[in-house]
């Protein structure tokens, strides 16, 4: 088609006023943009900026090491252990099958184990690190880093978890840590943030539970930087945390072990403690566990072993057990009676075996009577006849009394689990327990700690201590925090006439050194540590009518769980007490014969700060002796571990 | 004076061509290209092979098109236009049934080495198409509905397969340079407000029917609308893109956090950051003054286009610069709105810094069809 030149001058000036319309609409536009721009990156720059912040920071925390548990010279019950363990990230790691498998060649690991790292790779992002193994030997450890190269991807890390180097020596005491559980939070009003760490240990029982907040410390921070999907890129911050207190306990390790390995496997507990100022020496509880399996995550077979076994190893019988006292409660009715006025250290009593109340007849262990017993021999010979009547004639409540002013009947605070009260029982307490009225044989029973009368051996032990010392000395457990001893007031004085302590006192020399004490044989010969003590033997039974008949059946012939339980607490030395303990071995037979022995063990290993040397023994005991301690496996408990104080 | 007279009398031939060239255009192509670079190298994180040394051959390959195509007369693609509509409209109908599938779309073919995306080739190739088609109509005609209805075919139908692909963002593409070149053209105001009417009723139409069996447009497509409309709804799912985007944006403020600093961009929490987002990461890290100077120069490719147009008497190559300077500030507008938070994410890339091949090329090319145009102009 032929066009004019002014047709195409004409259309070519349309074009053109089109053309400026449309840039003149361009640049509107463009305008519209730069000041969208504007809002964006001026306006509102310190909101996106804030936001982009959020965005890259994350915070985590540091979890703050566990303070110590040391025992009284400084060596160590509760450590934190460098845990080596192996991880494995997918991305790094490539065929993570393949490493894995080259991994097994130097590691002991099964095909489960494999299996279920696979499993936990595939389901976590490539990036995460994945534990393959845990508690690695350094052995083990060291391998793995010299054969890095081969194996991409897997990076060993070292981490820090509790350890008992002890293990069952004190695992009824410090108790152990454990994962925080759901239950534990549930329980804690204002959680510490530190607990929302994954696997973050906190005590469970014992004083790892009851001193929790002095061992656990603060936890650090530290500001990272993330990417979209999480992954850590840098640290931009770190603010290290405060590690947790050491605690010092007042407990010698060592006396704590050698009572442990003294119990044996018998089923029973031990308590030594200071008497002066209620430092308890050692708290033993046999038999025991190694908490060390708790903290790694007990095995169902483990556990199952330790749940099935008749003995109880879980339990902490020194606190948590409650047995009647039997004959070791004698001093308190004896107090009671001379402190009320009913008697005087000379009052006798006849013993003819037996002792009548209406229609009922109560029997003195003794078949044949002990004759005219006055308070002394009455202690010594552990009459039983005696103390019924005096008990008779003071009354239950005043006896309770006694008691509670002895410790019985009252929870000793010690940083430890499941403490029982045990009972002291009076008039009021049986009406409110039981709706009935006390009766004349209640009193009978509860004058030779039977009945209803149930105590602990720390009570025991407190009870022995409050006679020895006459102060109303109260047990303790926490030696010092962080190389700050923890302070001590002098216990009150009892508020008991002394002639009167010292009468209760002198019987329980009599047991040790009378000619017919019950426990003479466990006597100690050293006259600078003369012993003090009281036999006592539970019945755990009822003897029934026929048994009266044929004359009780010995302990020998019944079963284990049936025979009585064997009791004893003591002090020494005599004239000047220094520490006291108790012993109670459940269904051990007699506590002459049983308890005694091994409280005087445990006693002088106290006083002598060593194996107690046989000087200290009778001469006739000599060589039994000699052989029981060669053949006590004890523990090298180790040196005391150079403190350092929290800056 | 006839369209042939004055070719041959006045157009420089041979080298004087190059002193003819429309050299401020060439220096801000070039200037806003190299910002790409350096975007592309910052974003992988300092290497080169990644993005940036691609992007730069490519660049090299584009500019030597470029000058080819600018050296070769106008007249001579004014004769290739309709072949060329034809070619792509062919490679269009091919990817359709035996394109590959990348991206949840058809979209491109594989020749051996070369990747080709029709849909991009279109774009110019529409634009030429147009151009020739007016300069060959009478102008009195231009607005006559039979005459009218012509180019809306030839835009639409390539719209129709590009959007079968599916990909709506390169369909409205089309769709608007066309319109630009029709409006250019002089089609009567009345056309365009007919059609924007129709438009209206059309997204009133998507809405209407969507979740029915004759629903418009893909599922994510919808939630595309849905997150432009209210991102916050759901900042971890669809509408995470965008908040991050603007997160980015703002954070830069005023001189941006500085070069290959930007923590949205560095750790990943900018989505598509070397393609269609890629201003996000200017952004962030020169800040509003980047940003700026960036959308400036833009300002100038387009505002050269335009005077380019204004001192050309050619109708053909009129149309054809403001085609492809529509088809430019078409790019830029979409894209900045999406990722500035004006628009809806439709995938559109930001011309010459977007990492792709097929772009690059294509604009690249287009741009030497305006150098030609401007060499080739009648004096």
């Amino acid at each position: 088609m032929r066009r004019t030149p002014r047709d195409t001058e004409e259309s070519a000036r349309k074009i053109r006023r089109r053309a400026l319309l449309m840039g003149g609409a361009m640049a509107g536009f463009v305008a519209v943009l730069g000041g969208r721009m504007r809002y964006l990156q001026i306006d509102q720059a310190d909101e996106f900026r804030l936001l982009a912040e959020e965005n890259r920071i994350n915070i985590r925390l540091i979890p703050p090491a566990r303070g110590l548990i040391l025992d009284r010279n400084g060596k160590l019950i509760a450590g934190n252990e460098q845990n080596y363990r192996v991880v494995i990230t997918r991305e790094a790691a490539g065929d993570v099958e393949l490493v894995l498998k080259r991994l097994a060649t130097i590691v002991p690991l099964t095909e489960d184990e494999i299996g279920k790292t696979l499993k936990e790779v595939e389901r976590r992002s490539s990036f995460v690190p994945i534990t393959v193994a845990d508690r690695l030997s350094w052995d083990d450890f060291s391998k793995i880093s010299i054969n890095a190269p081969t194996l991409p991807g897997v990076t060993p890390e070292v981490g820090l978890s509790r350890v008992y180097p002890l293990d069952s020596d004190f695992a009824h005491v410090v108790g152990y840590v454990g994962p925080v559980s759901e239950k534990d939070l549930a329980g804690i009003e204002n959680p510490d943030p530190v607990l929302q760490i994954p696997k973050f240990q906190i005590g469970k029982i014992g004083v790892e539970r009851w001193q929790e907040d002095v061992l656990r410390g603060h936890a650090g921070q530290k500001r990272i930087e993330v990417n979209h999907v999480g992954r850590v890129m840098r640290e931009l911050e770190r603010q290290e945390g405060t590690p947790g207190a050491n605690i010092r306990l007042t407990i010698d390790a060592d006396i704590q072990n050698f009572a442990q390995v003294r119990l044996g496997e018998e089923s029973a507990a031990a308590v030594a403690m200071d008497v002066q100022n209620g430092d308890i020496l050692a708290i033993a509880s046999a038999p025991s566990f190694d908490p060390n399996l708790f903290v790694r995550g007990i095995s169902q077979a483990d556990y199952s072993v330790l749940m099935e076994n008749d003995h109880r190893p879980l339990a902490n019988k020194a606190v948590q057990g409650a047995y009647p006292p039997g004959s070791t409660f004698k001093m308190v009715t004896g107090l009671a009676a001379l402190a009320a006025g009913a008697i005087t250290p000379q009052t006798s009593v006849y013993c003819p075996g037996h002792y009548e109340v209406g229609t009922r007849r109560f029997h003195c262990w003794k078949r044949g009577g002990h004759g005219t017993v006055a308070l002394n021999d009455a202690l010594g010979q552990s009459c039983d006849v005696y103390f019924y009547d005096i008990a008779q004639r003071v009354g239950i409540d005043k006896i309770a009394e006694m008691g509670r002013l002895l410790g019985l009947g009252q929870r000793h605070a010690l940083p430890m689990s499941a403490i029982t009260d045990g009972v002291m029982p009076d008039k009021a307490w049986k009406q409110q327990r039981y709706g009935q009225d006390w009766r004349v044989g209640d009193t009978i029973n509860a004058s030779i700690g039977q009945g209803y009368v149930l105590a602990s051996p720390l009570q025991l032990a407190v009870m022995a201590a409050r006679i020895a010392s006459g102060r109303a000395v109260e047990p303790r457990l926490i030696h010092m925090v962080d190389n700050t001893p923890v302070a001590v007031a002098e216990a009150a004085v009892l508020p008991v006439e002394p002639g009167f302590l010292d009468g209760v006192r002198r019987g329980m020399y009599e047991v040790m050194n009378g000619a017919r004490g019950t426990a003479k044989s466990s006597r100690i010969a050293d006259d600078s540590l003369l012993m003090a003590g009281k036999t006592g033997t539970a019945q755990v039974r009822n003897i029934s009518t026929a048994e009266r008949a044929s004359g009780v059946v010995s302990n020998d012939q019944l079963p284990w769980e049936r025979r009585d339980h064997a009791l004893f607490v003591c002090y020494a030395p005599y004239d000047n007490p220094r520490v006291a303990v108790s012993v109670v071995v459940e269904h051990g037979g007699g506590g002459s014969t049983v308890a005694a022995p091994i409280a005087r063990d445990i006693l002088l290993r106290c006083l002598t700060g060593g194996i107690p040397p046989l000087s200290a023994y009778p001469a006739a005991q000599r060589g039994r002796i000699e052989t029981q301690f060669k053949e006590m496996k004890l523990r090298d408990t180790g040196e005391a571990a150079p403190v350092k104080s929290r800056a | 004076m006839s369209f042939l007279e004055y070719r041959i009398k006045t157009a420089p031939t041979g080298l004087r061509k190059v002193l003819h060239l429309n050299w401020p255009l060439v220096l801000l192509i070039t200037a806003v290209s190299s910002v790409g670079f350096l975007m592309l190298y910052s974003i992988s994180g300092g290497r080169i092979e990644v993005w940036a040394e691609p992007q730069m051959k490519r660049f090299g390959v584009g500019m030597a098109l470029m000058f080819i195509v600018a050296f070769t007369p106008i007249w001579f693609w004014r004769n290739m236009s309709v072949l060329a509509y034809l070619v792509s409209l062919a490679l269009l109908l091919v990817v359709e049934f035996f394109g590959r599938v990348g991206m949840g779309a058809q979209r491109w073919i594989e020749l051996g080495p070369l990747v080709l995306q029709p849909s991009e080739m279109m774009k110019f190739t529409l634009v030429m198409m147009l151009a020739a088609y007016y300069d060959w109509l009478d102008p009195k005609k231009v607005s006559r509905p039979l005459w009218v209805l012509l180019p809306v075919v030839l835009t639409v139908v390539p719209t129709i397969l590009v959007l079968m692909q599916p990909n709506l963002g390169t369909s409205i593409m089309l769709l608007l340079a066309g319109a630009a070149v029709m409006f250019c053209a002089g089609v009567s105001f009345w056309y365009f407000a007919g059609v924007a009417g129709l438009a209206g009723s059309a997204i009133f139409g998507v809405f209407y029917f969507r979740g029915t069996p004759w629903q418009f447009l893909h599922d994510y497509q919808y939630r595309r609308i849905d997150t432009f409309l209210d991102p916050t709804a759901d900042p971890l799912g669809a509408g995470y893109n965008i908040i991050q985007a603007q997160i980015a944006l703002g954070s830069g403020g005023w001189a941006g956090k500085g070069f290959m600093q930007g923590t949205q961009s560095r750790l990943n929490f900018l989505p598509e950051k070397h393609t269609d987002f890629i201003f996000t990461t200017l952004a962030e890290e020169f800040g509003f003054v980047g940003a700026f100077s960036l959308l400036a120069l833009y300002a100038g490719i387009i505002a050269f286009c335009v005077i380019s147009a204004l001192q050309n008497r050619d109708r053909y190559s009129q149309l054809l610069i403001l085609g492809v300077a529509a088809n430019l500030f078409f790019y830029i507008a979409v894209n900045l709105s999406m990722v500035m938070g004006m628009a809806p994410v439709v995938g559109v890339p930001l011309p010459l810094l977007s990492y792709g091949g097929s772009a690059m090329l294509v604009l690249l090319v287009g741009f030497g069809l305006v150098q030609s145009a401007h060499v080739h102009r009648p004096r």
